[in-house]
C-alpha cells in the first residue's frame, strides 16, 4: 500500500494543529454548477473534509432537512454519474479531502466495483454508508481494499459493546454519531460523548469525528473538546436551502466561525 | 427447501442493513424471539389467545358455486377474513405482542399503511393493557379517517409522518427511528414479513399457521394435498403464512397475485416481481420497483394493503429458486373478482385478497375437475366497499 490511496487524504486531514472541521452538502443542491461552487466555497474558508452527500429516494439516517436537500438535488435531475462528474470539477480547482454520503443501493445499482474505481481515480478518500453495517460490509469491502478507498464506520450511542467489531479495520476516519435519531439540528447532545470516543480510541488508531445534531461554533468547540474533529451537516445545507445571492459568502463565513472554534485553546485534549 | 443460508438470509436475499443505531433493537428483537419461538409455555399460551380472541381456526370453505362458475379445478377458501378484526394480521400482531410482554415491554409501536395492522395492534395493546403508538404517513390519515377514529378508540395515539410522501415507507422509517430512540420500554410490532432479520422469519412463522390448518383441513376434507395455493402478495406476508407448510411439497403450485395497478407497463403499478430488480431497501436485499439509479419508485394499486415498491426476501428466494410463481392483476381484474366472489359466495373479499381471487379466475377454468385450488382469502372487504362503489361509479 501507498499513502498516496484515498483513504489516507482523509486521515493526513486530521494531523493538524486545530481539530478537524466536516462540512457537509448534497451534491445537486439546488444545482449542479453550484454545488461545486459551493465546495469550493467551504474549501477556501478552510472546511478540512467535505463530505458530500449522494441524493437518495429513502434517506433512512437523515432527517427533514437533508432530506428536503435530496428532493431539490433530484429536481435537478442529479444521477450518481453526475455527481461523479461534479467531483471532477471540484478537482480542477482543489485538492480537499472529500468523502460520500451513500446509501447503500445506489452504489450497488452503479455497480460496485466501478463506483469505487471511480472514487479512486478522484480521490474520494471514503464512503460513509449509513445502511451497511459491519456484519454486511463483505458486500462492497473487496473493491474498498482493492481501490483504497475507506468505508468510514458509524457508531451509535447504543453501540456499546459492538464498538471493537464497528470499528476494527476502520480506515480514514471513524463517524461517532452523537444522538440517535435521524440527522439534524439539535440543542442538546446527551450521550456521554466522552466516554464513546475513548471507547472507539481504545479499538482503533483512525481518528474519530462526532456529527449529528453540531450547529454552533460553541457547541463545536465543546464537542471538539473529546473528539479530533466535528462533522456539520444539517446547518450548512440550512444556509444553502435559503438559495440567496449571498449563498457562499455565508458558506465561507459559517466555515470561518467553525474552524476558529475549533482552533481556539479549549481545544488541548488531545 | 428454504434454506438460510446465514443468519438473516434466504439465500441471497433479506439481511440487515440498517443503521448502527437500529442494530441493537434488531439483536434484542432477535435474541427474544430465537428464546422464545420454541417454548411450549409461549407457544401455549399463544394457541390460546388465537383460538379464543381471533376466532381460529378458520374455516377451510368448499366454494361450490365459484367452482361451478368457473368450471375447472375445486376451489377451497381459507377464510382469513373470519378473524377478529377482519384479516390475517392479527395472527402476527398477537405472536409479536406476546413476545414484548416477555421481554418486559410495556409499550408497542407500529407503522401502518391502510391502517389495517395499527387498527390490529392497537386492539391487541388494548387487551394486554400495553400503551400504544402508530405511525401512518400524514397523506394516508387523511385518506383512512375511519381507521385513524378506529385506533384512537381503541386507546391509540397515531402520529402523522410527514417526511417523504407522506405513506407507508415514511412511516416504517419514522417507527425504526422511533424505536431506536426508546429501546428501554418499547417493542415494534412490523406488520409484514419484510424489513431487516428477524422480522420476516419471526411475521413467517406467526402466520405459517394459515398453512398449518389449511394443510390438516384438506387432508381431511379430501384426503390429499391441494395442486395450487393461491395468495396476494404485497409485502407477502399472508402468502408466506399460506406457503410455508406446503414449501417442502413439490406437487403444490404456490402461486403469488400482486398489483398491477393500472397496469405492469404504466407507472403505476405494484408488481415487484414482474417490473422490479434486486437492490437494497428497508433493511433488507430483496426485488424492489427502482429506477435506474437505484432510487425507490413509489408503488401504487387500487388496494392500499398492496401499494408497496418492495417484498418479503423469502419471496425473492422463491421466485428465483422457482418455488413460487408470481403474478400481476390489474385493478380492473381485482375489482371484477371482488364482485364475482360477493355475488358467487356471498363473500365479500379484501381488495388485496381479491387479487388472488383474479389469479384463480385466470388459471381455474384451464385446471381438470380432479384438482384442488386453496386461494387464502387474507381479509374482509368491507372497508373496502366505498372505495369500490367509486371505482365502478356508483353513488353511496
Amino acid at each position: 500500500m501507498t499513502n498516496n490511496k484515498p483513504a489516507t487524504t482523509l486521515t493526513n486531514a486530521f494531523k493538524k494543529s486545530s481539530k478537524t472541521f466536516i462540512g457537509f452538502l448534497t451534491a445537486g443542491d439546488p444545482t449542479f454548477e453550484k454545488s461545486v461552487k459551493q465546495i469550493l466555497a467551504l474549501a477556501e474558508a478552510g472546511t478540512d473534509i467535505i463530505e458530500i452527500g449522494i441524493p437518495f429516494s429513502d434517506p433512512v439516517a437523515d432527517g427533514p432537512v437533508i432530506q428536503a436537500a435530496d428532493l431539490r438535488a433530484f429536481a435537478a435531475e442529479i444521477t450518481t454519474d453526475k455527481v461523479f462528474e461534479l467531483v471532477a470539477a471540484v478537482r480542477q480547482k482543489s485538492q480537499v479531502p472529500l468523502a460520500f454520503l451513500v446509501y447503500l443501493n445506489n452504489v450497488f445499482k452503479y455497480g460496485y466495483e466501478k463506483f469505487f474505481k471511480r472514487c479512486a481515480k478522484l480521490q474520494v478518500g471514503g464512503l460513509i454508508i449509513p445502511d451497511l453495517p459491519f456484519e454486511e460490509r463483505a458486500e462492497v469491502l473487496p473493491f474498498a481494499q482493492k481501490y483504497g478507498v475507506a468505508l468510514i464506520p458509524l457508531v451509535a450511542p447504543t453501540s456499546g459493546q459492538r464498538i471493537p467489531s464497528v470499528v476494527k479495520d476502520a480506515t480514514g476516519f471513524v463517524y461517532a454519531v452523537s444522538s440517535m435519531g435521524v440527522t439534524g439540528v439539535r440543542d442538546q447532545i446527551n450521550t456521554d460523548l466522552a466516554k464513546m470516543v475513548a471507547e472507539i480510541h481504545q479499538a482503533t488508531d483512525v481518528p474519530v469525528a462526532i456529527g449529528f445534531g453540531i450547529h454552533t461554533p460553541q457547541q463545536a468547540a465543546r464537542v471538539a473538546q473529546v473528539a479530533d474533529g466535528v462533522i456539520v451537516g444539517s446547518a450548512i445545507v440550512k444556509i444553502i436551502a435559503q438559495n440567496k445571492q449571498q449563498t457562499l459568502t455565508e458558506l465561507k463565513k459559517y466555515a470561518t466561525a467553525m474552524k476558529k472554534a475549533l482552533s481556539s485553546r479549549l481545544n488541548k485534549s488531545k | 427447501m428454504t434454506e438460510q443460508t446465514k443468519t438473516g438470509f434466504f439465500g441471497e436475499f433479506g439481511g440487515q442493513f440498517v443503521p448502527d443505531q437500529v442494530k441493537e433493537a434488531l439483536n434484542q428483537v432477535a435474541a427474544a424471539y430465537n428464546q422464545f419461538k420454541d417454548d411450549p409455555q409461549f407457544q401455549q399460551e399463544l394457541a390460546y389467545y388465537l383460538k379464543d380472541y381471533s376466532g381460529r381456526p378458520t374455516p377451510l370453505y368448499f366454494a361450490e358455486s365459484l367452482t361451478k362458475y368457473l368450471k375447472g379445478a375445486k376451489i377451497y377458501l381459507k377464510r382469513e377474513d373470519l378473524n377478529h378484526l377482519g384479516a390475517h394480521k392479527l395472527n402476527n400482531v398477537l405472536g409479536q405482542i406476546l413476545l414484548a410482554k416477555r421481554m418486559g415491554k410495556n409499550k408497542v409501536i407500529a407503522e401502518t399503511g391502510a391502517g389495517q395492522h395499527g387498527v390490529a395492534t392497537a386492539a391487541a395493546a388494548a387487551k394486554f393493557g400495553m400503551e400504544c403508538e402508530i405511525f401512518m404517513g400524514a397523506e394516508d390519515v387523511e385518506r383512512q379517517k375511519l381507521n385513524v377514529f378506529r385506533m384512537n378508540l381503541l386507546g391509540a395515539k397515531v402520529h402523522a409522518v410527514h417526511t417523504g410522501n407522506g405513506t407507508l415507507k415514511n412511516a416504517v422509517d419514522a417507527a425504526f427511528s422511533y424505536f431506536s430512540q426508546h429501546l428501554a420500554d418499547t417493542y415494534y410490532v412490523l406488520g409484514s414479513a419484510v424489513g431487516p432479520y428477524p422480522y420476516p422469519m419471526m411475521v413467517k412463522d406467526f402466520q405459517s399457521v394459515i398453512s398449518r390448518e389449511a394443510k390438516k383441513q384438506i387432508l381431511k376434507k379430501e384426503g390429499r394435498l391441494p395442486d395450487a395455493v393461491i395468495a396476494c402478495v404485497g409485502g407477502g406476508s399472508n402468502a408466506i403464512g399460506a406457503f410455508a407448510e406446503f414449501i417442502s411439497d413439490p406437487q403444490v403450485r404456490l402461486i403469488g397475485a400482486e398489483a398491477a395497478g393500472k397496469g405492469v407497463d404504466t407507472p403505476e403499478n405494484a408488481a415487484t416481481m414482474t417490473n422490479g430488480k434486486i437492490g437494497i431497501s428497508d433493511g433488507m436485499r430483496s426485488y424492489v420497483l427502482q429506477d435506474d439509479q437505484g432510487n425507490i419508485l413509489p408503488a401504487y394499486s387500487i388496494s392500499a394493503g398492496l401499494d408497496y415498491p418492495g417484498v418479503g426476501p423469502e419471496h425473492s428466494y422463491l421466485k428465483d429458486a422457482k418455488r413460487a410463481e408470481y403474478y400481476p392483476i390489474t385493478d380492473q381484474e381485482a375489482v371484477a373478482a371482488f364482485v364475482l366472489l360477493s355475488k358467487t359466495e356471498g363473500i365479500i373479499p379484501a381488495l388485496e385478497s381479491s387479487h388472488a381471487v383474479a389469479q384463480a379466475v385466470k388459471i381455474v377454468p384451464k385446471m381438470d375437475p380432479k384438482q384442488i385450488v386453496i386461494i387464502n382469502i387474507s381479509g374482509r372487504g368491507d372497508k373496502d366497499v366505498s372505495q369500490v362503489a367509486r371505482y365502478l361509479g356508483r353513488k353511496i
